[in-house]
């Protein structure tokens, strides 16, 4: 690998006529979280035709899904979503200070990934599982996928929030950092609503 | 990245260590641009070598049914499944895609662009090894139990959902997988590419003063990004249903089999304009290099390409006019169907318009080009009858929409590319091909293609079936008229598939004994040719200056009838 690290350290165009306006990992970041909207859009709409067209919806015999709770764990995720944006104003101020935010985005993300995963366990134990019905199958791919991009997010933020401790934190990865974080934060309200409501 | 702070004599040296890179970091392992364009170009053609034979299979079993095919034997109604569905998806997922988009997208976007390398190169090979791996995970499936999936490449449940149904329990599930995996390969190099576009651009290269085919290749990279997530999201679902037993796709236990479809379609028709639209752009630079004529309309040539992006996304629900859909919807659809129709016959008339009073040269490429426009207006113009409700509804499932989509993608695929390869082959590897090996190419290959699917429109239109393994079991479709058809289009099929011999022997014979290319034998402008044939690695020792667009062709007032983007005057 060292090899062709210097391989390409050959040089780029100089600047002078194509600044960049976003940086390139951020980039292509918001590249993929484009794409990571159309599969969830795909999800969510196949899962909205299908309630519309069932004759009989919530499906007979299975377990409510628990809109109070839930609700509650919405409020982590936004509130998580919150002290990002904190920790993003202190990192242009003076970016030591941002430590302390983003250790409470990286504790709330991870209070909600752990609290629905709680709520997993009560709902197979009420009997709502992959195959028991349409609903259950839908619930647990979208909210798995989220859960599993969730987790995702969590890595980039807890190395982050590591990099920035050891005092080098490039803005760059904390840009993709900032951009994942608030995908997943954002979609969040957008799958209760559908799903849960 | 240390990159910003070295010095051109740093980066000569860079340039020495690389002479001492083994084979396998040279070119198994290499983030090179040029190298992974390779990579993908000579995959996508051993693939395509692969999906013609499955097709010559099962050609000659329409000609002759029954009897002994050489080179494989009796077709069983099963293998005639496996090899019309893998045929299908390796032509569209395995051809078009890697050459056209990512061969051609890799090798031109940094050199066009004027830089050394794309944003991410080590994201650009970890793409093309996860696309070598689904290339194997596919071939694979042709080894389990049951054999490679039979149930079409369009994948519709319950046919795709059920072993019972399709019989390859094994081979659908990889099918998918594969496919998938591809995805993730494209995912990567689309990124790669846009992102290229938008921040390495050569200094002084405007978004205007970028060659039409970097366009092209952009928009099909967005469109591609934009489409695919409900694919995967259905894929996803799919799976599940054959493997776990969710009843996604299932009626009976309140799933909806049509959902797969709007899934399948709302990814699959951008697909089309995904491969069509790179393809348009190697026209573009093709005819306006040999009609020494700038390119007509250049900006509105690339609000047509946007337009045709946006659009295509509204057009899905034509493939499923008899699918059972609400009559109502079949009207919105056919109506932006037909609507997209406009911003493709626009570009058709940009290259009309080109090639309008330039002085024309018939080089290889150029008879390519004009080929494409030949064939793919034909093509266009039988949609129409096929994106119109009312029409579709007696041409749905017969030859006529199997003639009618090989005349879009064949000149998509197999004549784009043939015009990219021999018209960038130069600089790919730095002599020139044979110009009469290469006509002789040309006009066999466009003869025998229309010879092979001219036919299947008519018997389309006489109700010829499609997916009917052995129609001697139906005896209104054994008519002698149907008959003679089918074998016509089957022996010009076979001539097609034995004439590519005479490219492969171009290509060969070329690479030792053609004549040197040198620099520019085009006397294009753009900016791959200012670069040395082939390129080193880092393409340029001075990176270039771009001080114009791409399309001085006779400027009135200059000595020579071109003026390349990097010349200050």
């Amino acid at each position: 690998m060292g090899a062709t690290t210097t391989l390409h350290a050959l040089p780029r165009p100089p600047q002078s006529g194509g600044a960049q306006l976003v940086p390139s990992a951020v980039m292509a970041m918001l590249i993929f979280v484009v794409t990571e909207i159309m599969l969830f859009a795909g999800f969510v709409s196949a899962f909205t035709i299908m309630r519309r067209s069932a004759l009989v919806w919530p499906p007979p015999g299975q377990p409510r899904l628990p809109v109070m709770e839930t609700a509650a764990n919405t409020a982590l995720l936004l509130a998580s979503g919150v002290t990002l944006v904190i920790a993003h104003r202190a990192f242009r101020r003076h970016a030591p200070d941002a430590r302390t935010p983003l250790l409470a985005t990286l504790l709330l993300g991870s209070a909600f990934v752990v609290l629905q995963g709680r709520e997993w366990v009560q709902l197979l134990a009420a009997g709502l599982t992959m195959t028991s019905s349409t609903l259950g199958s839908f619930f647990y791919l979208v909210v798995g996928l989220h859960a599993l991009h969730a987790v995702v997010a969590l890595g980039l933020v807890a190395s982050a929030w590591s990099r920035l401790r050891r005092g080098f934190l490039a803005r760059s990865f904390f840009g993709v950092t900032e951009v994942f974080w608030y995908f997943v934060v954002g979609i969040w309200p957008l799958l209760y609503w559908r799903l849960y409501l | 990245m240390a990159t910003q702070t070295m010095t051109a004599g740093a980066a000569g040296e860079a340039h020495a260590a690389h002479a001492e890179q083994t084979f396998w970091q040279r070119y198994v392992f290499s983030t090179d641009h040029k190298t992974i364009a390779m990579q993908y170009l000579f995959t996508g053609m051993a693939m395509a070598v692969l999906g013609g034979f499955f097709s010559y299979v099962f050609r000659m079993q329409m000609a002759y049914p029954g009897a002994e095919v050489p080179f494989w034997g009796i077709v069983t109604p099963a293998a005639y499944n496996t090899l019309i569905t893998n045929h299908g998806a390796i032509m569209i997922f395995w051809v078009a895609m890697p050459v056209l988009i990512a061969a051609f997208g890799n090798y031109l976007i940094p050199l066009m662009l004027g830089c050394d390398d794309m944003v991410f190169p080590r994201l650009n090979r970890l793409s093309y090894q996860i696309f070598l791996l689904s290339v194997l995970v596919l071939f694979s499936s042709f080894f389990v139990k049951g054999g490679g999936f039979g149930g079409a490449w369009t994948v519709y449940p319950p046919l795709s959902s059920k072993a019972e149904y399709n019989l390859t329990p094994g081979g659908s599930t990889i099918f998918l997988i594969a496919v998938a995996l591809e995805f993730v390969a494209f995912l990567m190099g689309g990124i790669n590419f846009i992102t290229t576009a938008m921040n390495s651009r050569a200094p002084g290269m405007k978004m205007y003063d970028i060659p039409m085919v970097v366009w092209t290749i952009v928009l099909a990279s967005i469109l591609f990004m934009g489409s695919v997530g409900p694919l995967v999201a259905g894929a996803v679902m799919l799976i599940f249903d054959q493997t776990i037993g969710t009843a996604f796709f299932d009626p009976n236990r309140g799933g909806d089999p049509i959902l797969w479809q709007h899934l399948f379609w709302f990814f699959g028709h951008p697909e089309v304009y995904v491969v069509l639209l790179p393809a348009l752009g190697i026209v573009a630079e093709i005819i306006t290099v040999f009609s020494r004529k700038k390119l007509f309309a250049y900006r509105t040539a690339i609000y047509v390409a946007i337009a045709t992006c946006v659009l295509s996304f509204t057009v899905w629900a034509h493939h499923q006019f008899i699918a059972g859909i609400d009559p109502r919807m079949a009207n919105i659809f056919t109506v932006t169907t037909l609507l997209i129709s406009v911003p493709v016959a626009q570009m058709m008339l940009v290259y009309i318009a080109t090639l309008y009073g330039g002085s024309i040269t018939f080089t290889t490429p150029m008879l390519w080009a004009l080929g494409f426009i030949a064939t793919f207006l034909l093509g266009g113009v039988t949609g129409i009858f096929l994106g119109t409700a009312g029409s579709d509804i007696y041409f749905h499932d017969t030859y006529f929409v199997l003639a009618h989509f090989h005349y879009t993608f064949y000149p998509i695929a197999i004549i784009g590319s043939f015009a990219g390869f021999t018209f960038w082959f130069p600089k790919m590897f730095g002599r020139m091909l044979n110009e009469t090996l290469g006509k002789i190419h040309f006009w066999v290959t466009i003869t025998a293609f229309s010879g092979t699917f001219l036919p299947l429109f008519v018997t389309g239109i006489l109700g010829d079936n499609r997916r009917i393994p052995d129609h001697r079991i139906y005896p209104e479709l054994d008519t002698p008229m149907l008959n003679g058809l089918r074998e016509f289009a089957t022996i010009s099929m076979v001539i097609m598939l034995l004439v590519q011999f005479v490219f492969v022997f171009n290509v060969v014979w070329s690479l030792r004994r053609g004549k040197k290319a040198g620099k520019n034998p085009w006397k294009a402008n753009t900016l791959e040719w200012t670069a040395d044939s082939p390129p080193p690695h880092g393409n340029w020792k001075d990176l270039p200056r771009v001080y114009r667009g791409p399309y001085e062709y006779s400027v009135p007032g200059r000595s020579e009838d071109y003026w390349p983007q990097d010349v200050p005057n």
